[in-house]
C-alpha cells in the first residue's frame, strides 16, 4: 500500500517523535495505553488508542476523555478587560454574566478569521480565552495589540494548565462521583470552580462532540491524576479514552466548523454560518463584516452513491465540469454510516436538497446538500 | 505479528496466496491495525488485467487513504463484494473475509519466487 494523507494536516506515526513538538502532562499516560501519536498544533496529541470509530461511538453513547491540553489558555485581567475584548473580538465579553461562557472570533480588519475560540467570564475583571493550539501566538499577539489602549493584561498560562474534557450523555454522572459541585445547577455554557478528585478545577459544561460534556481546567501537575480518576471513576460506565481521530469525526456529525478546515483568514464568520456570533458593536472587523456580500456559502453534503470526500475534493454542479466549490472536512459518519462532509459553494447553489457532485479521485459522486448538523444529540 | 507460514508477502503490506494458479490478495494485519478503521474500498472490475505493482485499487480509514498494489501479474477473476457493506472485514479478518481481489496468475512460479517474501521475512521487515 501506499500512503497519501486524506488530511494534510494530521500526519499518524507509529512512534512519537522527539525534538520540536511539546508534550502534554498526560503524554505518558497515553503511551501505557497504547495511543498512537501525531503532532497537532506543536503538540504530541494521541490521535487514537484503537480504533477511531469505538472511540467515536462511546461518546455517542457512554463518555469519552480527551486530554486537550494543547489549547491555549489566555487570562486576560483589568478594569479594561471587558471593553478590551468587546473590541478585539466579534462579540462583547463584557455582556457574559461571571461564571458564562461564549464562543467568539478574532478576526482580520477585512473580517477574515484569525480563530475561532472560547471566552469564559471568570469575574468581574478576569476572563479566559481558549483559542486553537495551532494559533495561540498570533491570537495573543493580536490580543495584546489590540488591548494596548485598554486598562488590562494578558496572561498566557498555557504551559501552566492541563485541560481534560469528558463528553457524552453518562459525562455527567460519571463526573458526579468525582466532584461535590452540583452538576444539575451548571447549565449548558456555564463555568464554576470546583474541587473534581481533590484537585482545583474550573468546570465548564462547553464541548466540541454535539453531546453534553465538561472541560475542566486545572494546574498542569494535576493533569494526570484527574485524568486517572476519572478513568477509574468512568470504567463501569463505559468511558474509554478518546484522541483527535475521534474529536474530529464527532464535530463534523455535529456540524462544528475546524480552524484551518472551514475557518481560515479567507473566510469570515457569515460565510461560515457563523454571522449569529457577531454581535453590532465597535471591534476589528465589524465595520467590514457588516458591509460585507458573502462570497460563498458553508453548506452540509451527503453523499448518494459510495465515495468518501476529503479536504480538498472539489464540488461540481451536476454535469458540469468546472469546480463551484470545495470541501472543507469530510469522513464516513460513524452514526449515520454514510459519507458526510462540510464545503464551500456560491451562495445560489446553497439550498438544501440541492444535488451537486464530490470529485472522488476523477471520480463523480453525487452529493445532496442538507442542513448542518448532521447529528444532534436527541432530546435537544 | 500474525503473518500466516503459507502466505507471500509484498513490501507493501500485500499477501498472496496461492492455490492452483490462481491467487487471493489482501493486505496484512499490520498493515490493517496501522490503517487503523477501514470505511472503504475501492476494487477493480473482473476481468482487468494487471501486472505486477500495478495499483489496482484504493483502501481508506478514517484518517487516511491508500492504494493498493498487485503482488503478482495476473487477470481479476473474482473482487470480494462483501467489502462493499463491511469494510471493517479488513480489520477483522485480513487474511479470511477481508481478501480484496482473486487473480487468475500469469506465472504462479514466478508469483512465488520473485520478490515476494516469506512469512519470516515480512515478520522481520516490520520488525525494523
Amino acid at each position: 500500500m501506499g500512503h497519501e494523507q486524506a488530511t494534510d494536516r494530521q500526519r499518524t506515526t507509529g512512534q512519537p517523535e522527539p525534538g520540536s513538538a511539546r508534550r502534554t502532562a498526560l503524554y505518558a499516560a497515553h503511551a501505557e495505553l497504547g495511543a498512537r501519536f501525531t503532532e497537532f498544533g506543536g503538540w504530541q496529541m494521541p490521535v487514537r488508542y484503537g480504533s477511531i470509530i469505538d472511540e467515536h461511538r462511546a461518546v455517542r453513547s457512554a463518555a469519552g476523555l480527551f486530554d486537550l491540553s494543547h489549547m491555549g489558555e489566555l487570562h486576560v485581567t483589568g478594569p479594561g478587560a471587558a471593553d478590551g475584548l468587546g473590541f478585539a473580538l466579534v462579540t462583547e465579553p463584557g455582556r457574559l454574566a461571571i461564571g458564562r461562557a461564549g464562543y467568539s472570533l478574532l478576526c482580520a480588519p477585512d473580517g477574515g478569521v484569525i480563530d475561532d475560540l472560547i471566552v469564559y467570564r471568570l469575574d468581574e475583571e478576569a476572563f479566559l480565552v481558549v483559542p486553537n493550539a495551532a494559533n495561540r501566538p498570533i491570537v495573543a499577539d493580536e490580543l495584546r495589540t489590540r488591548l494596548a489602549g485598554y486598562e488590562a493584561e494578558l496572561d498566557d498560562r498555557t504551559l501552566q494548565t492541563s485541560l481534560v474534557a469528558i463528553q457524552g450523555p453518562r459525562a455527567a454522572a460519571i463526573l458526579e462521583e468525582r466532584t461535590a459541585l452540583d452538576l444539575s445547577d451548571l447549565r449548558r455554557y456555564a463555568a464554576a470552580p470546583a474541587m473534581v478528585a481533590d484537585v482545583d478545577a474550573l468546570v465548564a459544561r462547553t464541548g466540541y462532540t454535539g453531546e453534553d460534556g465538561f472541560e475542566l481546567f486545572v494546574a498542569w501537575d494535576d493533569g494526570p491524576e484527574l485524568w486517572r480518576a476519572l478513568l477509574e471513576a468512568g470504567s463501569r460506565a463505559g468511558l474509554v479514552p478518546c484522541g483527535l481521530g475521534a474529536r474530529d469525526t464527532l464535530r463534523l456529525e455535529a456540524g462544528m466548523p475546524l480552524y484551518g478546515h472551514e475557518l481560515d483568514r479567507q473566510t469570515t464568520p457569515i460565510e461560515a454560518g457563523l454571522g449569529w456570533a457577531v454581535r453590532d458593536h465597535e471591534c476589528v472587523g465589524c465595520q467590514a463584516l457588516a458591509e460585507s456580500e458573502p462570497r460563498k456559502r458553508l453548506v452540509g453534503l451527503v453523499l448518494r452513491a459510495r465515495g468518501i470526500a476529503r479536504q480538498g475534493y472539489p464540488i461540481r454542479r451536476d454535469g458540469e465540469r468546472a469546480a463551484i466549490g470545495v470541501v472543507t472536512s469530510g469522513s464516513q459518519s460513524p452514526t449515520l454510516g454514510q459519507a458526510i462532509a462540510m464545503g464551500y459553494i456560491p451562495p445560489e447553489d446553497a439550498a438544501a436538497g440541492t444535488m451537486l457532485e464530490v470529485v472522488v479521485r476523477g471520480a463523480a459522486v453525487p452529493a445532496e446538500v442538507v442542513p448542518l448538523p448532521f447529528y444532534r444529540r436527541p432530546g435537544r | 505479528m500474525d503473518a500466516p507460514e503459507t502466505l507471500r508477502y509484498s513490501k507493501d503490506h500485500e499477501w498472496l496466496r496461492i492455490e492452483d494458479g490462481e491467487g487471493a490478495v489482501g493486505i496484512t494485519a499490520y498493515a490493517a491495525e496501522e490503517l487503523g478503521d477501514v470505511v472503504f474500498v475501492e476494487l477493480p472490475d473482473v476481468g482487468r488485467v494487471l501486472e505486477k505493482d500495478e495499483t489496482f485499487g484504493v483502501i481508506e480509514s478514517v484518517k487516511t487513504a491508500s492504494d493498493l498494489f498487485a503482488p503478482a501479474a495476473g487477470e481479476v477473476l473474482a473482487v470480494n463484494e462483501r467489502l462493499t457493506d463491511e469494510p471493517e472485514l479488513v480489520n477483522a479478518e485480513p487474511y479470511e473475509g477481508g481478501w480484496m481481489i482473486r487473480l487468475r496468475l500469469a506465472d504462479a512460479a514466478a508469483a512465488a519466487a520473485a520478490e515476494l517474501m516469506d512469512a519470516a521475512a515480512y515478520r522481520e521487515s516490520i520488525e525494523d
